[in-house]
């Protein structure tokens, strides 16, 4: 095995030329069209790759890809494919630029070996196991980077989705939106108890608007959320009950009887300043002096 | 012997829990407070316990029975000051401490047992008419 691999630097090295304009020719049979600078970008990657691939290959053409000669190659292909990651290509055009390599070079060996089929055998193989290395090594970079983009947008999203409004003194709200799973509801309860806290809030008005669907997952973190609010001394009012969810709410079953509900924020807003004692006059109406709360 | 000092203020009894409750101290506290409220004749407890970190289930359920004991003689119980880690553990555990008020801090659990105080007191008045 080790007298046929050492083959293929030399066919590299001879057909160089010619496998690189095939591969790119390849390449832009198969993919989607590019515009001409698009093209121009890829052939220059291409004929890069070439060009570390072959100076990989002349330094250790066996033994796979994983030793430091490969690290060029690795690196170009890592940073190849997370760029494309984040440029919005599929991950089919990401991988298809290292598996199209395989024609080019299986014909400039079929022209080299063609008289002698074990050779030809031996080397197609080495060629295979190469190119299936490096296209995996593509594919996993391309995941990696969505994934880092999506766990960047879950931790955005989580910063993003959860304030805490002071309406008034002693009066929080907290405008939810979105769905309300068990890391969120974490967060939100730490952020509304800490606000509790800093603003010595006696009332916060839980606003769910935005919640586009309540089922007794959601219910339930609801619940908590408003159970931990009153161990910190402060009453919990939930508003932005829509009808639909209402229905929901009872055909589950779920109990919100302990829970002061309205359908907006105007209304649990007005409760809590009466609960309070405040009280909210238009100011034409009042008798003349008489302040605007 | 280790002790947890309860505090009369006016007509109030203030409990500042400061150290690691066990077993013990917990029944020499539920022994100390009930004489005290019997002795004062108070009608409301405040139990500040914001220099608490950790609360587990003992702790929990010692709260409610001193609230409950507490009742039985005729004192309402706030429990004021706690941690936001502490509120989310407790709801964690599935101990919502229905029975038991709370509020924020000192200053509010004394505005709170006021107002429960004078809530009671026309309780009273309507059903002895």
């Amino acid at each position: 095995m080790a007298t046929s691999t050492s083959k293929l630097p030399e066919v590299f090295e001879k057909r160089e030329q010619e496998i690189t304009d095939q591969w790119v020719e390849q390449q832009q049979a198969t993919g989607r069209k590019l515009t001409a600078a698009e093209r121009d970008e890829a052939n220059r990657q291409s004929r890069e790759f070439i060009r570390s691939l072959k100076s990989a290959l002349k330094q250790n053409s066996s033994g796979g890809i994983s030793g430091p000669e490969w690290a060029g190659v690795r690196d170009f292909l890592v940073d190849l494919s997370s760029r494309r990651a984040k440029d919005g290509y599929s991950p089919r055009e990401t991988a298809s630029f290292v598996f199209s390599l395989k024609q080019p070079i299986f014909s400039a060996l079929q022209k080299e070996f063609g008289a002698n089929p074990k050779a030809l055998a031996d080397e197609t193989w080495q060629v295979t196991l190469l190119v299936d290395e490096l296209g995996l090594l593509t594919t996993e970079a391309f995941q990696k980077t969505r994934e880092e983009v999506i766990m960047r947008q879950q931790k955005e999203l989580l910063e993003l989705s959860t304030p805490v409004v002071r309406l008034w003194e002693n009066i929080l709200a907290l405008p939810l939106i979105g769905t309300l799973d068990s890391a969120r509801t974490q967060v939100v309860m730490q952020n509304l108890l800490e606000a509790i806290v800093q603003t010595r809030s006696d009332y916060a008005i839980i606003d769910i608007t935005g919640v586009p669907v309540v089922d007794t997952l959601v219910a339930q973190h609801l619940l908590k959320t408003v159970a931990a609010a009153r161990l910190m001394g402060a009453d919990c009012l939930i508003s932005g009950i829509r009808p639909q969810i209402a229905q929901t709410i009872i055909h589950l079953g779920v109990d919100l009887s302990e829970v002061t509900t309205k359908a907006t924020l105007a209304d649990a807003f007005d409760v809590a300043l009466r609960r309070s004692g405040h009280k909210v006059v238009r100011q034409d109406a009042a008798p003349s002096g008489a302040a605007a709360r | 012997m280790e002790r947890i000092p309860i505090l009369k203020m006016g007509e109030f009894l203030l409990v500042t829990i400061q150290v690691d409750m066990h077993d013990r101290l917990a029944l020499t506290l539920q022994d100390d407070l009930t004489g005290q409220i019997v002795k004062h004749r108070s009608h409301g407890v405040l139990i500040d316990i914001s220099a608490l970190e950790i609360v587990d289930s003992f702790i929990g359920r010692m709260l409610a029975s001193i609230a409950g004991m507490a009742h039985l003689l005729d004192a309402e119980t706030v429990v004021v000051g706690m941690q936001p880690a502490v509120a989310i553990t407790l709801v964690e555990l599935g101990l919502p401490m229905r029975g038991i008020r709370t509020a924020l801090d000192v200053e509010k659990g004394m505005t709170a047992l006021r107002g429960a105080l004078l809530e009671g007191q026309d309780g009273d008045t309507s059903s002895i008419r």
